[in-house]
């Protein structure tokens, strides 16, 4: 039985976990101070040893990502960390920025010390205003504390941080939309190369790493790279944030090495909703293919997950009972989707606005078996013909849904609409359901 | 679709590759994109979002291929738009993948779900790249059921352009165009996902000069022209390739013309000069040829009125009166290759005189010397621009007046950081979109000029303008002497540097013959004489503009022949002088010119004739007739008549003619017309309420072949006085108030506009709504005016 290892939410059940001198009081920015004391390339170094893997969803290696920028080029640096936390799912960062937003705050200082940035940049969704007033009050703290501006803890080392607050698209976490829109134009995926690391923000070098994958940096400088690869599978070494949602006793953020199953997870969750049993998940927030109670042993790592015919992605895992319909999920999934296709691209574009109006109809009861076919006919056009990944995930939980629960799309069109109450997987569900 | 011809490379260092391309093997300079190498090899991959002169996007995903390297293949297809090629790259299109094409048909699909398909009422049906291509690469039959997106339609981005937004597919040309090319980037993309459109910021209509290009790029018919929109099919359209009369930047154009009249223009494909844009006028000015046009002769009586007259009668009273008088010709800048050799011969000739001049503005004798020494023979052209270090602009916006030089500086300024340095009074929007860096200093040109650091690499474009300063051109000249510069006159009129050429001026002969020289006059001699008859050309040179007007005035000529000139454009004074005289007028429509001739004979307009003009390069693009039926003649062709009336024939009685006749006369290899050096004056300086004035012609105005044309006159800057922060403040005037410009002459009151000028200057439009100071103040530039609020 895999156990818990509470690294960055170990304190989070502390009242002060977010103040400076509670994150303090827990160890905090002794790494820093650390890591001001050595060789830049010695930390990248470090980082690549630990094995550390991006946590926004694609596992590029960290420490390899902050290789790429190239040194002695006399050009501004920029490091970037994405906050724009809006998959469907998806909420690691938002709580792990609620308690402990000063990790974060140590772990940018450290990695722009690395890749010998000056200045550094969050770009935190907008919607989430109590997270940004935290991260605020966390910089501003860090900077009456001498950690932040410059000479810091008189190392000589000098790093501006602001806050970007996002105005609320799912397109800005994608890593270039995000540096169109910090750069104040509107956000949409550039074209690639140049990779931001030889041209980002501003066009220079530039780091874009996730919340968690930067607030991991602390630990890995403490307390080595080898206790961080300690931890984890054979590729996918450390601790990670597994999120809990939906049909599950006790919902949550759950910090455990990565490869342990969602078996394990659920118990450590309390079991899937009493008296009812698992029937589909995502593993990775709504852009992974689902998963359903065949799955319950795959290793959660990123190997494990991608073997299985899915992705690792945030690690969000959305735990659907029997009393769910597949078909209403894909379709609310899919509408979202279509809000948030930036325009750019048609088969996203044109793409999710077709796919809406088919899904309604298969829900509705309308059409006809055929109808599968041309939806997954059109997934095919949708699927790697666009510029982002954006149009894959809109693709991803209608191919795999159809792959697991074809019978059930059938099963609407032979009743003539769903066959499900949709208030039996609601939470307040109570006797009277069933009137539709 | 444009295929662009890629071989052609400037730096023969630049390094090859091969790849292979449905089998083929195709060699291609580094950095080509795969869609463009594919179009080497004839496979045409389609497209909507590319285009060979905007950066790539990769939006529209239509040109999905799949691409190999190495023998690893890329996991999904691949945008051809935004790959470039590389060594041992295989590349499969729609013709040999079942990959890509499936992907190819995939997005056509989805293009057209949300498209109207209004292609029976839609300005684009014909020659539509999504029509054309849904037709070449999509599925037979839509299998879309759903509900089409709608928009209200057609909204006015501005004036001259319109926008059905539920017929456009995003592929961002205008925008990349209006933001890369032409450095106006008043509109964008706006909303996400399928609800994104195009769109202009609030308040701010697309006051482009350049906003045609955006409607003839548009692969669909999302935006069109208001002049032209329901006019016609295009397949109902006779075109013919044409050279823009509009200005000297020398455009390739299309003119499209149905049953006799002209419906639209475009821009032509020519990559030496113009790429593949033009600016609004260029595209958008052309009817002032079907209104008040003239055609029949007219006589004026000993009563004064005017009386229509039969060709016969009225070429014997013309010729009567310029035969039994001392005449000189006034051609204006306006006038073909062609014509003005008819006008330069039939001033020797005919006439007997070398009292011809083209220039129909402000001159000096300065400038004459300036063109006949430097000018005249000289070829810089838009590719040294392209690869100049640095670019001296004097006397000369090319916003406003040359607007491809324009878009041809700015693509190596945002291409290259291309340093541009400009003598002016102001840094005007256009300077600004250059980053040039503005030397201000009214009255001191001269020396300014003198004092810019240039390299053998450099290039200095001074325009017409300089003349109205003494001394700058002589400075220009002395300036790329000492450092090798290039250097080049760019005249605003599409006509001047063909003139020249011509020797529609009184030192020059054709062919950049100086006058001065006798094996010179020998040449012409023996070309123009005739076994019936020999030329004897006159030695004395010929009076300037500014010279016969004032001759005219005096009673010392007594005759004139005229074409294409409004004498409000040399001095408002002129007219007086004209109606002393026996005045012979080649006109194409009624102007202030009709109330003064003796006899007007009614030519044909450009697009009604055939002929050539020469741009600033010093390079002809010949274009015949577009209105084949017109019964109108070019002014060569009444010259010719005229010149046989009076006995002493020019012999042009065609354009081929003359054409052939210039060409056989060839260019002058012996040394030029001598140049001595001009000083440069000082000006007056003003007082606490005084300035000096300064003033050009905006691109758009009152000229009068933009008469006509409500749509492209709605996107005419606005008239203002540009006055400086400091001067504003003693004056305690902001942004919009009124402030009068006057002298003893009159006044001129616009609103004011605070700007980067010279302190001790103001500008006003030099020929707009409200403001024509050569009319009103009787002077144009460089002159002390008294600034007031209003």
């Amino acid at each position: 039985m895999t156990k818990l290892t509470p690294v960055l939410s170990a304190s989070w059940d502390q009242a002060d976990s977010f103040t400076i001198e509670g994150y303090k009081r827990n160890g905090g920015y002794k790494a820093v101070a650390k890591a001001l004391d050595m060789d830049p390339d010695a930390i990248i170094q470090m980082v690549k040893d630990s094995g550390l893997r991006g946590r926004g969803g694609a596992g590029f290696p960290t420490g390899m990502k902050w290789g790429f920028i190239p040194q002695g080029d006399n050009k501004e640096h920029y490091l970037v960390v994405n906050a724009d936390e809006s998959e469907p799912g998806t909420c690691k960062d938002t709580p792990l920025l609620l308690a402990n937003p000063h990790v974060l705050v140590e772990g940018v200082i450290i990695a722009s010390y690395a890749i010998r940035a000056n200045h550094a940049f969050i770009y935190i969704r907008g919607e989430v205003t109590h997270v940004v007033r935290r991260v605020q009050q966390a910089i501003e703290d860090a900077y009456k504390a001498g950690l932040l501006g410059k000479n810091i803890l008189g190392k000589g080392f000098d790093l501006e941080l602001v806050l970007h607050v996002g105005a609320g698209a799912y397109i800005c976490g994608e890593e270039t939309a995000l540096l169109d829109s910090l750069e104040g134009f509107r956000g949409q995926p550039r074209l690639r190369p140049p990779f931001p690391a030889i041209a980002g923000l501003y066009a220079r070098p530039t780091v874009v790493n996730n919340v968690e994958s930067i607030a991991s940096v602390p630990s890995i400088i403490d307390k080595g790279a080898e206790w961080f690869a300690s931890m984890g599978t054979e590729k996918s070494k450390g601790y990670t944030l597994y999120s809990l949602s939906g049909h599950v006793n006790n919902p949550g953020q759950f910090e455990a090495p990565l490869g342990i199953t969602l078996r394990e997870l659920i118990d450590l969750s309390g079991g899937i909703r009493t008296g009812h049993r698992l029937k589909f998940w995502t593993p990775g927030g709504s852009s992974t293919p689902m998963f359903t109670d065949e799955h319950l042993d795959v290793p959660l790592d990123y190997e494990g997950v991608a073997a299985a015919g899915s992705m690792l992605g945030t690690k969000a895992l959305q735990i659907f009972d029997e009393t769910t319909c597949v078909v209403r999920a894909v379709l609310r999934w899919t509408e979202f989707y279509k809000h948030e296709s930036c325009g750019k691209c048609t088969p996203c574009r044109e793409g999710t606005w077709w796919l809406v109006q088919a899904l309604k109809n298969l829900e509705n009861g309308e059409g006809t078996p055929a109808d599968l076919d041309k939806l997954l006919d059109l997934c095919d056009n949708i699927m790697g013909r666009s510029f982002c990944a954006l149009a894959d995930g809109a693709a991803s939980p209608i191919i795999s849904s159809l792959k697991y629960f074809r019978q059930e799309y059938l099963d609407h069109l032979s009743n003539g609409g769903c066959p499900f109450d949709p208030h039996a997987s609601t939470l307040f569900v109570s006797s009277e359901a069933g009137a539709r | 679709m444009t295929i662009q011809e890629i071989a052609k490379t400037e730096e023969p260092a630049i390094e090859i590759i091969t790849l292979t391309i449905d089998g083929f093997e195709v060699s291609v300079p580094k950095g080509t994109l795969v869609i463009r190498a594919a179009e080497k090899l004839g496979i045409q991959i389609p497209r909507f979002c590319d285009h060979p002169l905007l950066d790539p996007v990769g939006a529209c995903r239509q040109c999905l291929v799949e691409i190999e390297i190495n023998g690893r293949k890329f996991p999904k297809p691949q945008a051809s738009c935004t790959i470039p090629v590389e060594p041992g790259m295989v590349v499969n299109t729609q013709l040999t993948s079942a990959v890509a094409q499936k992907a190819q048909e995939g997005v056509m699909e989805l293009l057209l779900i949300n498209h109207p398909l209004d292609c029976p009422v839609c300005d684009k049906g014909g020659e539509c790249p999504l029509q054309n291509q849904a037709m070449s690469n999509g599925r037979g039959e839509s299998r879309y059921e759903g509900k089409k997106r709608t928009f209200e339609k057609p909204i006015n981005i501005s004036s001259q352009v319109l926008l059905d937004r539920e017929r456009c597919i995003l592929c961002a040309r205008c925008t990349r165009f209006s933001e890369q090319i032409a450095g106006d980037p008043f509109i964008t993309l706006n909303e996400r996902g399928a609800l994104q459109q195009v769109g202009i910021y609030e308040k701010e209509p697309f006051q482009s000069y350049f906003s045609g290009n955006t409607v003839q790029i548009c692969p669909v018919g999302a935006l069109t022209g208001a002049s032209y929109r329901f006019r016609a099919r295009p397949f109902d359209l006779v075109s013919t390739p044409s050279a823009c009369e509009h200005c000297a930047s020398g455009c390739d154009l299309r003119t499209d013309v149905r049953r006799g009249k002209t419906l639209r223009r475009l821009a032509g494909d020519d990559p030496n000069v113009n790429e593949e844009w033009n600016c609004d006028k260029g595209r958008w000015a052309f009817k002032y040829a079907q209104f008040e046009r003239i055609t029949t002769p007219m006589i004026r009586e000993e009563s004064g009125e005017l009386r229509e007259a039969s060709w016969p009668e009225a070429l014997a009273h013309a010729a009567n009166g310029l035969g039994m008088n001392r005449a000189a010709v006034l051609v204006g800048g306006r006038a073909t290759l062609e014509d003005a050799y008819g006008y330069s011969k039939f001033a020797r000739v005919a006439l007997g005189t070398n009292d011809i001049d083209f220039r129909a503005r402000n001159t000096s004798d300065e400038e004459r010397e300036f063109l006949s020494s430097v000018v005249v023979g000289s070829n810089v052209t838009y590719r040294d621009i392209d690869k100049a270090d640095q670019v001296l602009l004097a006397g000369f916006e090319p916003e406003e007046e040359s607007p491809i030089v324009f878009l041809r500086i700015l693509k190596q300024v945002r291409k290259r950081a291309l340093p541009v340095i400009a003598i002016a009074p102001f840094t005007s929007r256009g300077n600004e979109k250059l980053k040039a860096k503005v030397i201000k200093n009214v009255g001191n040109e001269a020396a300014d000029i003198s004092s810019v650091a240039l390299t053998a690499k450099s290039v200095i474009l001074v325009g017409e303008r300089l003349a109205e300063v003494p001394g700058a051109l002589s400075a220009a000249k002395a300036v790329a002497e000492k450092s090798g510069a290039k250097l080049a006159w760019i005249p605003r009129r599409a006509g001047e540097r063909g003139a020249l050429e011509a020797g529609a001026i009184g030192n020059l002969l054709p062919g950049g013959r100086p006058l001065s020289d006798a094996k010179a006059r020998v040449d012409i001699q023996t070309a123009w004489s005739t076994p019936m008859r020999s030329v004897q050309i006159p030695t004395e040179p010929g009076m300037s503009t500014p010279q016969i007007l004032d001759a005219l005035h005096k009673g010392e000529i007594d005759a004139l022949l005229i074409g294409g000139v409004d004498p409000f454009d040399v001095s408002d004074d002129a007219i007086e002088g004209l109606r002393k005289a026996f005045v012979v007028s080649l006109e194409i429509r009624k102007s202030s010119m009709t109330e003064v001739a003796d006899v007007i004979l009614p030519v044909a307009a450009v697009i009604e004739k055939s002929g050539s003009f020469v741009d600033w390069q010093g390079s002809a693009r010949s274009f015949d007739a577009a209105v084949t039926d017109s019964l109108q003649r070019s002014d060569l062709r009444i010259l010719s008549m005229l010149a046989d009336e009076m006995g002493k024939p020019i012999n042009l009685p065609t354009v081929a003619k003359a054409a052939n006749e210039l060409a056989s006369l060839k260019d002058w290899d012996g040394a030029r017309a001598p140049f001595a050096p001009h000083a440069s004056i000082s000006l007056k300086q003003p007082t606490e309420n005084q300035a000096l004035l300064t003033s050009w012609r905006l691109l758009l105005d009152q000229g009068s072949l933009q008469s006509n044309e409500p749509n492209l006159a709605g996107t005419a800057h606005p008239s203002v006085v540009v006055i400086s922060q400091d001067r504003a403040e003693r004056l305690g005037v902001t942004n919009g108030d009124l402030i009068r410009v006057s002298n003893e002459h009159g006044s001129i009151t616009l609103p004011a506009e605070i700007g980067d000028i010279d302190f001790r200057s103001v500008w006003i439009p030099r020929n707009s709504a409200n403001s024509r100071p050569l009319v009103d103040l009787k002077k144009a530039t460089h002159a002390l005016v008294t600034v007031v609020k209003a």
